[in-house]
């Protein structure tokens, strides 16, 4: 007999989606001037709501707002005044924590287990880490009296969508400038509940707007002339497109960009928890994280070991209701994503690659993949070089720590990296080699607000978190 | 190594290197990992089967100084009819017990359950070969089926691993057809590396079951140490076909704890060693919950403490 686990859904009834939902400008919500558009839930297809759609008047009443809450309040603001309205939002959204990740499954399609132990508590910690330092920035290492840059535009992804509010907005709130904020077309529902918790802060007028909408909100909002910041994370294409539209421009830039991550085993590695490594590095969030550890590169003389482990433990990943304590794998956010997806393992199969899948049934509604593995890899496929953002991973081969680094680097990415392999100096000696922004030493995608994020080369530039990130909203001279 | 051990012949130099190069565990990810199998949601029929399924793997144990006949007999009733108000529960899979008892347990369960009996100078293992395998054989003659040994932990320690198996080898013969279950006393031994060592030394040299703790010694059964031990027998039975069991012991008191063994079990060597044959659990107030969880699944509601029996 086997051990089946009944269904264990999360209850919705926490959450209270309103059916139309405006923007949120000074303080207040207020309707948007453009067509509204729907978000709906990828695991299911049905529609959660209708959100306002942001024209060129939202975004300049939006930057309006925030540039008078700066001149007016915030930048004026004593640090430990700022750190205290940052510490209530972090409880605030601790004391709402299953709401937030109840709605964050709903809209993402990402399972609860990961909204609730992952997304929502680092998001808390985010604001928990960031109070901290507004009254401290002196001591931070960017001169005796350092100086907030005034409107920071925020554009962010779907894939973390509250996660990635955490990293954008605390550290902008901490240094003194304030924001507006456009979350990702189809998952906007967690900032909204965000602007409920700034009002339920008390948090004074205009310091925090979001304004929903598409890619073209985005590029107004980026183009408004009144913006001193603008922080983006997104894909490299955007970014590109973000960087010539400011060229000449004194406005200040960070980009967290895409990546494809070499997750490389070393036979000396610890590979129970290796593997263990391997799935979260790539099948975390469906895989559709920047970071994702989406190149394995195993040492020849463990690979044909480490697949069959591999393969054994992805039979036992659950995936289905993302709302069920027990799912592991959750619905990808988008019919546009899912056909990215389908349409580069294709080329991968095309190109000779062997694919994989373990034995899963795929809900009929909604949209999904099922966690896949590439086998006999090579550089030349475009399942090597390209973000797949999906749960499919491609595994390559290394003989020495040096062809190792040779492939790791052979990308024109450079987000982050996987070193797996009891030995401490070989785990100094391949960090110091491998170009990533974020290398993880016998573990993977471990985020902590303390710990500066961000990439090189087309991964972008920029650090967020950390003393590092603070520096991304702070400058040295006098005005700016 | 040698140098610390001149006594290691050189006929255990394939022992030591097999054991110096089995994988390393990183702690912080095998914790991880118990702790992530933790947090699944196990409600309703998959609740009732699991709460029936751990009731099943219980070996029901009495290990103190001052345990008596009546004790024992009193503690055997109960691992017979574990719940007199419902016929439908399951009984345990065995007592256990020390050997000058396992007469008495013997006269009440007849062959109708598993007689376990600690032995080899149960708990620290400090008493010579001799000692230990008369303790064993008085146990086997007694009418145990299954003896939980324990391993010579210092000798482990100090790297003597040809100490520690051959006295395994020893006390299994001694066994005869009985059932040998290998006590690592995994909270002696401290980090994982040594708990993976002490695993493929105890199923090296004969177990048939490899055993967390003697209960005596805190920590005693753990999630991370119980996902090693069973890594172990699944890498195991990869090499050899042949199915270790574990067991479980110490510490494990209420049903949330026993279902998250049985999820770490699902998870990690899969649903053959889902079975009273392979997996266990070694403990005496975890059955009174697992009857309480048991009635009120049943029932709606929860009864109390006088409800079910005391043994």
């Amino acid at each position: 007999m086997s051990f089946q686990y009944a269904p264990a859904p999360e209850s919705t009834s926490i959450v209270n989606i309103k059916s139309s939902n405006g923007l949120f400008i000074n303080g207040e919500f207020t309707p948007g001037h453009g067509t509204p558009f729907k978000t709906i839930n990828p695991a299911t297809e049905e529609v959660l709501a209708e959100i306002a759609q942001a024209n060129q008047e939202d975004v300049d009443a939006a930057v309006r707002a925030a540039r008078r809450a700066y001149d007016k309040s915030w930048s004026k603001m004593p640090g430990r005044d700022r750190g205290k309205y940052l510490f209530r939002i972090a409880r605030l959204i601790q004391e709402r924590a299953r709401e937030f990740a109840v709605l964050e499954t709903m809209d993402n399609g990402k399972p609860i287990r990961e909204s609730r132990d992952v997304d929502v508590p680092i998001a808390a910690a985010h604001f928990f880490y960031h109070a901290g330092w507004a009254d401290k920035l002196e001591f931070a290492g960017f001169g005796s009296n350092p100086q907030s840059l005034g409107v920071a535009a925020q554009i962010i992804p779907w894939n973390f969508p509250l996660l990635m509010l955490a990293w954008k907005i605390a550290p902008a709130l901490a240094t003194g400038n304030t924001v507006v904020l456009k979350p990702a077309e189809t998952t906007p529902l967690t900032a909204l509940l965000f602007a409920e918790i700034c009002q339920q802060a008390d948090l004074p007028q205009g310091v925090v707007n979001i304004l929903t909408g598409d890619g073209e909100t985005g590029r107004m909002l980026v183009e408004h002339p009144d913006v001193n910041k603008i922080a983006f994370t997104g894909s490299t294409a955007v970014g590109q497109a973000i960087q010539r539209q400011i060229a000449g421009s004194s406005k200040r830039l960070t980009l967290e960009l895409g990546g494809k991550a070499a997750n490389i085993v070393f036979d000396d590695a610890p590979i129970d928890q290796a593997v263990e490594g391997i799935v979260n590095g790539i099948y975390f969030n469906q895989g559709h994280v920047c970071c994702a550890g989406s190149r394995l590169l195993l040492q020849e003389s463990i690979a044909e070991q480490t697949i069959e482990s591999l393969k054994r433990r992805l039979q036992t990943l659950r995936l289905g209701d993302p709302l069920d304590k027990n799912t592991d794998i959750g619905a990808i956010n988008s019919r546009e994503q899912l056909n990215r997806i389908i349409d580069l393992t294709q080329s991968g199969e095309d190109e000779g690659a062997q694919r994989w899948s373990p034995d899963c049934v795929l809900p009929a509604k909604g949209f999904w993949f099922a966690p896949t593995v590439f086998t006999n890899v090579t550089q030349a496929h475009r399942i090597a070089r390209e973000e797949i953002f999906g749960p499919v991973l491609s595994v390559l081969t290394f003989r020495t720590p040096d062809e190792a680094i040779e492939k790791a680097n052979n990308t024109p990415y450079g987000l982050s990296a996987g070193i797996w392999t009891e030995k401490g100096s070989r785990i100094l000696g391949m960090a110091n080699k491998v170009r990533a922004g974020v290398v993880w030493a016998n573990t993977f995608n471990r985020f902590d607000p303390a710990s500066p994020f961000g990439g090189y080369k087309e991964s972008g530039f920029g650090r967020e978190g950390g003393i590092q990130g603070l520096g991304a909203y702070l400058t040295s001279e006098e005005s700016s | 190594m040698s140098s610390f051990n001149p006594q290691t012949p050189a006929s255990y130099k394939g022992l030591h290197s097999f054991l110096a190069g089995l994988p390393g565990i990183d702690q912080v990810g095998a914790e991880a990992r118990a702790a992530a199998l933790g947090t699944r949601s196990i409600k309703k029929e998959s609740k009732i089967w699991a709460i029936d399924m751990a009731i099943s793997m219980v070996d029901l144990t009495t290990l103190e100084g001052a345990d008596t006949p009546g004790k024992v007999t009193a503690m055997s009733a109960k691992a017979l009819h574990p719940d007199p108000t419902d016929p439908s529960t399951p009984s345990v899979a065995a007592v256990c017990v020390y050997g000058d008892l396992v007469y008495a347990a013997r006269e009440v369960v007849g062959d109708r359950l598993h007689v376990a009996a600690v032995a080899t100078a149960f708990p620290s293992g400090r008493a010579s070969l001799n000692v230990k395998l008369a303790d064993t054989k008085e146990a086997v003659d007694a009418g145990a089926d299954e003896i939980d040994m324990v391993i010579d932990r210092g000798a482990f320690l100090c790297g003597n691993y040809g100490k520690v198996f051959d006295e395994i080898v020893a006390v299994k013969q001694a066994c005869g057809t009985a059932h040998l279950k290998v006590i690592l006393e995994t909270g002696e031994l401290k980090t994982l590396d040594n708990v993976r060592k002490a695993s493929w030394l105890a199923m090296k040299a004969g177990a048939d079951f490899i055993k967390t703790s003697t209960g005596k010694v805190t920590p005693a059964a753990t999630l991370p140490v119980t996902l090693v031990m069973l890594e172990a027998v699944r890498d195991y039975y990869q090499e050899t076909n042949i199915r270790i069991g574990v067991k479980a012991a110490g510490g494990i008191k209420t049903s949330k704890d026993a279902i998250k063994y049985l999820v770490l079990v699902n998870e990690s060597v899969g649903d053959a060693w889902l079975t009273p044959d392979l997996f266990r659990f070694g403990a005496s107030t975890l059955l009174n919950d697992l009857l309480l969880q048991r009635q009120k699944m049943i029932t709606g509601h929860y009864s109390g403490p006088d409800y079910v029996t005391i043994d």
